[in-house]
């Protein structure tokens, strides 16, 4: 397709931060309008439904906590999937190392028989080594296979889903539970203290901030880093320099699917406190961390903003079921024309469009 | 005839073109001269619409024409040929020819008429395609003529070809040059963009040098030389004949013993490869492309695993290394393909140049990289090298080919490598940029390296190696010393006769 003949398209040579920042913006600006169409069309005015929106994250101080605590594993995920797309390795498959690691943290409240205080770390641990591990599996057969990453971490995903399914209906299935598909409680030892009566369990937001900024030092400061940057802008010349292709993806995947695996411990036993049906558990958050880490540009700095603007929007989510009477899913709609103008608004990245000169 | 008047083209940080004049009779082959960067393809983009100039006007048999878009160009019968062709590679040659045509009957295709126009067109043209190949089965050659026939299938009068023969192997340059003359004795007209002086001499009726967006001055060809054009597009004078102190030859550094390797498709591509090579020499490696010598850079590199026989430098066997062990030996290595393999285009100068060295002292401590190491190794690098950017965190996509070039020898050469593969260090470069390669090169054996020099170019052979080896389907069809070699024996030599026989 040509541009008309009154504007020109030209190529920019590296996009500048503000560029970007811009061209993001712009990119959730129009989405919002778009997406205001649906409001319409349900004959809700999309300027009344947004203040609706933001009173309902921000209004109270339900709205406000209520948000934090959503944006808790989004930013633990995306975190962990910058690594992986820094590296070009397309981890779709958070949702499942989220779950992972939940199993793994309910095993060890419910069956490790721990002492106390060693309860809670070692719940961390064994999530981050679960969710490393169901991320390093499509790792290493795409390093080693040439196997598609995002049809096996996207099939890894229903692997997690089936088996917390199985777990809670069958083996793990609470005897306290009057026949619900839960584990049993988690012992107090095992549960995440959270500010006040609010469900925000701040540990796991501190661990998410700190490795934000540990995954920026990595990405941007060390060896490691450089040799997952090089890996993902150009493998070739990655095995130019004798940098291992399988080690490098394999490390990018362990990091990328611990941290979700650690959203995962979060949740059990921040919110939850049990094991219960993977769409309780997470609510999609893995997917949607496939949007905060590439709104934040694969920076995992930005990441701590675009998981928070993520929260707002599903907090959102609520408030358009409960005072606004429109089903839920316009979230994932929503999401969804976000994701689609921002991969769209690239090419403004790419190249500047201007007004052609007049003339004579 | 062509004028374009006073044509300015400007981008984000340069002026491509600056204030172009320029004017193209009928049927004249008119080349277009000029290092990497100076202007000509932006130029030629304006006239076949890609661009608009920012000022300055194109007049067609005198009349002012703009020209919006290709198809508009196209309108006016003119017709490009890019340096990389715009091809499906899954879809066959006349498939490809009516692409975007409307040919046939509403949503169904004629294909009977188009093999006819493009029966039609190969005969009177000398172009031999088969109209139903698919374009991945065709070589190089082929698929530039098929971009030629897509142009005057469209009925294109004037044809402007990019470094049409940048890609060619010699002999499908002949042919190229051969079919050329064809169309212009045909009344047509065509505009060759190219850096390679030999080119201009060989082909043209006339020729324009462009330097840093100007016009230098528009010559006709028979009244020029290759000297001469040299000194207008670069600016000075040009040493076409290194100052080449003879060669002292130290200890055997490498040796090699009966190397087989299998090429990507499993087929042996050396078979059997046996040279030594002394310190403070460099040996040549002769052959048409394809005859093994990707295969013998890549086995010497740890890019490849040899299937049998040995490379022993000094105590190490290159053929059983990774590529980071023998990197660490001291081999450095200048990659034919040198953006694909060389560079990381995303990435900046300074982080490019310590590709190879990130991970040790002192640009790495405790893992974590020290950007300050980083960025004085780079200025040293930058201004050793003459690397032209405005500074080390530009993007190494922005430099051009010479800067990019150089960019890969600054790496590959700091730390004062024992052993250099260089693979066609000087391919599609400008005569400036080559000539300091070279110089390069020939710096790094007189400091006692040892250099295997892997060329096309038989001049650049003849000029800097001290022995050149010959390699015919994987097999060394002979040694010689380059003082006593000519270009007769080597072209032998590389069509497959050994050498005993060449001499007798």
């Amino acid at each position: 397709m040509r541009a008309p003949s009154f504007l020109q398209v030209e190529r920019r040579a590296t996009p500048s931060p503000r560029v970007v920042l811009g061209v993001s913006l712009l990119a959730i600006l129009v989405a919002l309008i778009a997406a205001g169409i649906f409001f319409q069309a349900y004959g809700v005015s999309p300027i009344r439904a947004y203040g609706d929106i933001i009173k309902g994250a921000f209004g109270s101080r339900l709205g406000l906590t209520e948000t934090v605590r959503r944006a808790i594993p989004l930013l633990l995920c995306g975190v962990g999937l910058t690594i992986a797309f820094r590296a070009l390795f397309w981890n779709i498959g958070a949702e499942g190392q989220l779950l992972i690691g939940a199993t793994a943290a309910t095993g060890v409240a419910l069956f490790s028989g721990l002492p106390g205080p060693l309860l809670l770390p070692v719940m961390f641990l064994a999530g981050f080594a679960a969710g490393a591990f169901w991320g390093a599996i499509p790792a290493a057969l795409k390093a080693k296979l040439g196997i598609n990453d995002v049809i096996t971490t996207l099939m890894m995903n229903y692997i997690a889903i089936y088996i917390v399914e199985w777990l809670i209906h069958g083996p793990w299935k609470g005897p306290t539970m009057r026949g619900f598909a839960y584990t049993d409680r988690f012992p107090a030892a095992a549960i995440l203290p959270t500010i006040g009566i609010t469900r925000i369990h701040w540990p796991t937001l501190v661990i998410g901030v700190v490795l934000a900024a540990l995954a920026f030092v990595l990405v941007q400061r060390t060896r490691w880093g450089f040799e997952i940057r090089v890996v993902g802008e150009n493998p070739h010349a990655a095995r130019f320099s004798g940098i291992s292709h399988f080690k490098i993806t394999v490390l990018a995947m362990v990091v990328s699917g611990g941290l979700a695996g650690l959203a995962g411990v979060g949740e059990v036993a921040g919110i939850h406190h049990m094991l219960l049906g993977p769409t309780h558990v997470s609510m999609g958050y893995g997917y949607t961390a496939i949007i905060v880490a590439w709104l934040a540009r694969r920076n995992p700095l930005a990441v701590i903003v675009t998981s928070l603007l993520f929260a707002i929007i599903m907090r959102g989510g609520d408030v358009i079921k409960v005072s606004l009477g429109l089903p839920f899913q316009l979230v994932n709609v929503f999401n969804g024309l976000i994701l689609f103008f921002l991969i769209g608004s690239e090419i403004l990245m790419r190249y500047r469009i201007r007004l052609a000169p007049r003339r004579t | 005839m062509i004028q374009l008047r006073g044509i300015v083209k400007r981008f984000p940080g340069v002026i491509a073109n600056n204030g172009i004049d320029l004017e193209i009779q009928r049927g004249e082959i008119h080349c277009l001269l000029g290092e990497n960067g100076a202007g000509k393809t932006t130029l030629m983009r304006i006239l076949y619409g890609l661009y608009q100039p920012d000022e300055g006007q194109i007049l067609l048999n005198g009349v002012p024409t703009r020209i919006p878009s290709p198809k508009a160009a196209l309108a006016h019968r003119i017709g490009m040929v890019h340096q990389l062709f715009r091809l499906v590679p899954t879809l066959s040659v006349e498939e490809n020819i009516i692409l975007g045509l409307d040919e046939g009957r509403g949503p169904f295709l004629n294909f009977r008429l188009t093999r006819k126009k493009i029966g039609k067109i190969a005969a009177e043209y000398g172009l031999q395609i088969d109209p139903q190949a698919k374009i991945w089965q065709l070589s190089v050659g082929q698929q530039q003529r098929v971009e030629i026939m897509k142009a005057l299938y469209r009925e294109a009068d004037i044809l402007i070809m990019d470094e049409p023969t940048s890609v060619l192997t010699p002999q499908e340059v002949d042919q190229l040059f051969a079919t050329l003359r064809t169309l212009v004795d045909d009344g047509l007209t065509i505009i060759f963009i190219t850096h390679k002086l030999d080119e201009v001499m060989q082909v043209s009726d006339k020729v324009t040098v462009l330097r840093q967006g100007k016009v230098v001055a528009t010559v006709p060809t028979a009244e020029t030389d290759k000297p001469s054009l040299a000194k207008l597009m670069v600016g000075r004078e040009v040493v076409f004949r290194l100052e080449k102190p003879p060669c002292t030859r130290g200890e055997r550094l490498l040796e090699v013993r009966d190397l087989h390797v299998l090429n990507d498709r499993g087929l042996p591509a050396l078979r059997g490869v046996s040279f030594d090579l002394y310190e403070g020499e460099i040996l040549g490696v002769a052959g048409v492309s394809g005859n093994g010598q990707q295969e013998l850079s890549e086995v010497l590199t740890g890019l490849r695993q040899a299937a049998r026989g040995k490379a022993v430098l000094e105590s190490s066997d290159l053929a059983e290394c990774s590529a980071r062990e023998i990197a660490d030996l001291g081999v450095a290595h200048v990659p034919t393909e040198r953006v694909r393999m060389g560079t990381v285009p995303n990435m900046s100068i300074r982080e490019n140049l310590i590709l190879k060295t990130y991970r040790h002292r002192p640009f790495c401590r405790w893992s974590f990289l020290d950007q300050r190491a980083a960025h004085q190794n780079a200025c040293r690098a930058m201004e050793e090298y003459t690397i032209m950017a405005p500074n080390d965190r530009t993007a190494a996509k922005l430099l051009s080919g010479g800067n990019i070039q150089r960019m890969v020898l600054a790496r590959e050469l700091c730390g004062k490598p024992r052993l250099v593969v260089a693979a066609h260090p000087t391919y599609g470069l400008d005569v400036g940029a080559t000539e300091q390669i070279r110089q390069v090169l020939l710096g790094q054996r007189d400091a006692g390296a040892g250099i295997l020099l892997i060329s096309e170019d038989l001049d650049e052979l003849l000029t800097l190696s001290d022995r050149i080896l010959v390699l015919f389907g994987g097999l060394v069809m002979g040694i010689v010393d380059a003082e006593q070699a000519d270009r007769e024996t080597l072209g032998l030599m590389m069509a497959g006769a050994a050498r005993e026989k060449v001499q007798a």
